[in-house]
């Protein structure tokens, strides 16, 4: 009677273990996904200030058309990005495209006494702090997740639901250089 | 020795300590507790029935502080609050590293004062609120700033209102206990017969006297501890633990005390508002809301891999 007991006992341990492992990965999947739509967020709000930057730069100089075109091209690939891996490139794309825009920029004093451009270079440099800090966020979700998925017991549960470890907003080879820095 | 190094590190040491911490507080109130109900002797029913009474009572005054944390906090201190139109700067560093710990960015406020200072208070991250002194954002850089605001927004991640209004509810619980029992002491002489033992009444008065101390004691160990962790936290943030470091040596190096702060709302700022009061002796340090900022600086130099 006794050892019947003590061996149900176990069981409804063990069943209530796995229900709090397995909702605990749900929720930290959740959290990922709910971080990943974060940055989506913050991207959307970064190229939808492009297209006035470049009306702002093409008033001052039309000819330099390429630099557009970079721009134009890295933004419609943001939005057409539809996971992490596809974002970060379209992003580091638009981030060097806007390099070259605001190096043009540099050639045109009026344009860059002009209160319009001006405030739209600070808005552009707050999003990319704020497309930082969202992709910071979203690393530290994934951390959490792929800690678990990778830790015992947890991982066990991991693998018996085919829960996947998810991948890391990377910076490129192309950030990680040091930016020149021109008087 | 253990060596401590990253920020990561820092935080779950500082997290394990919190716990141990709570841990031997609620066994030492039970202890006090479970004297004082002795020593009052109504059998285990009167007994009892004080500590509950007392338990409410401080309950219910804490959770006025608490629940109210940020109105009441924010009035005393005369704390005005800003829009994104009048302070770009603020209010983006706020709402960035807001971003980047996944808090929703909470109401930012300034006060009147030219000492440096800053804190932040509210019951959860949805009702938090971040204050900064003129003197702090005319005094610190970019970085220096996002240190303290990491700090603060790390107060508001770990909910360190709520840890600390439990922690104050057990200290007033005490307290109260130690009052009711020596006040029965002195005019309850005509039930002396109804007291049990007299060795808990004995044990009583001591724990009377004694706990009340102990129990600030270990709430202003529970307040240092919550700095260290949010310092660390903080980092985790910013991952730039020299700015919240210089920005900590420039606070301390700054003498103006913050008129408005009082022993109420002393520690819930980034430092010590009371200049110069700080004891520096072990025994005397003991009493301090904050860790000494010397000791603050050396665990940040050590997230920075200089120690």
């Amino acid at each position: 009677m006794f050892t019947t007991y003590i061996i149900i006992g176990a069981l409804v341990l063990v069943v209530i273990w796995l229900l709090a492992t397995y909702n605990g990965l749900i929720t930290l999947r959740n959290r990922v996904k709910e971080a990943w739509s974060q940055i989506d967020v913050q991207l959307k709000r970064r190229s939808s200030l492009i297209p006035n930057l470049v009306e702002a730069v093409k008033g001052y100089a039309k000819h330099e058309k390429g630099v557009f075109t970079e721009v134009t091209k890295a933004r419609t690939a943001l939005m057409g990005a539809k996971n992490p891996h596809e974002a970060a490139e379209a992003n580091n794309m638009l981030t060097g495209a806007l390099k070259s825009l605001f190096a043009v920029a540099e050639a045109y004093p009026e344009l860059k006494a002009s209160e319009n451009f001006k405030q739209l270079q600070e808005e552009i440099s707050d999003t990319e702090t704020k497309v930082a800090a969202s992709r910071q966020f979203y690393n530290t979700n994934v951390l959490d997740l792929n800690n678990s998925l990778e830790t015992i017991p947890s991982a066990w549960v991991g693998s018996a639901f085919g829960f996947r470890k998810e991948e890391f907003f990377k910076a490129t080879d192309e950030e990680k250089k040091d930016i020149e820095v021109k008087f | 020795m253990s060596t401590i190094n990253t920020a990561w590190d820092h935080r779950t040491s500082n997290i394990i300590k919190t716990w141990l911490i709570m841990f031997f507080f609620s066994i030492f109130t039970v202890a006090v507790v479970y004297l004082i109900a002795r020593g009052f002797g109504y059998g285990e029913v009167g007994g009892l029935g004080i500590v509950g009474f007392a338990l409410i009572m401080a309950g219910i005054m804490n959770f006025v502080s608490y629940f109210w944390s940020d109105k009441i906090v924010l009035g005393v201190s005369g704390a005005k609050p800003i829009k994104k139109e009048g302070n770009p700067q603020v209010y983006r560093t706020v709402e960035n590293l807001c971003i980047a710990a996944g808090l929703p960015t909470p109401k930012i406020y300034i006060i009147d004062d030219t000492a440096t200072n800053a804190f932040a208070t509210g019951r959860d991250p949805k009702h938090a609120a971040i204050a900064f002194t003129k003197g702090i954002l005319q005094k610190l850089n970019k970085q220096e700033l996002e240190g303290v605001t990491a700090h603060e927004l790390s107060h508001v991640g770990s909910r360190d209102t709520l840890v600390m209004a439990v922690v104050s509810v057990l200290v007033g619980t005490i307290a109260l206990l130690s009052d009711f029992f020596m006040r029965s002491m002195w005019y309850g002489s005509r039930d002396r017969e109804g007291r049990g033992n007299q060795l808990f009444v004995i044990l009583a008065i001591v724990a009377a006297i004694l706990a009340p101390i102990v129990a600030t004691l270990i709430q202003l160990a529970v307040s240092r501890r919550r700095e260290f962790l949010a310092d660390a936290s903080g980092v985790l943030l910013t991952r730039y633990p020299s700015g919240l470091a210089s920005a900590l040596q420039k606070i301390s190096s700054d003498r103006e005390p913050l008129e408005v702060a009082n022993r109420g709302t002393a520690h819930l700022y980034i430092a010590n508002p009371f200049k110069g009061q700080e004891a520096k002796q072990w025994l005397a340090g003991l009493f301090n809301t904050h860790p000494p900022i010397e000791a603050r600086i050396k665990a940040l130099q050590e997230m920075e891999g200089e120690v």
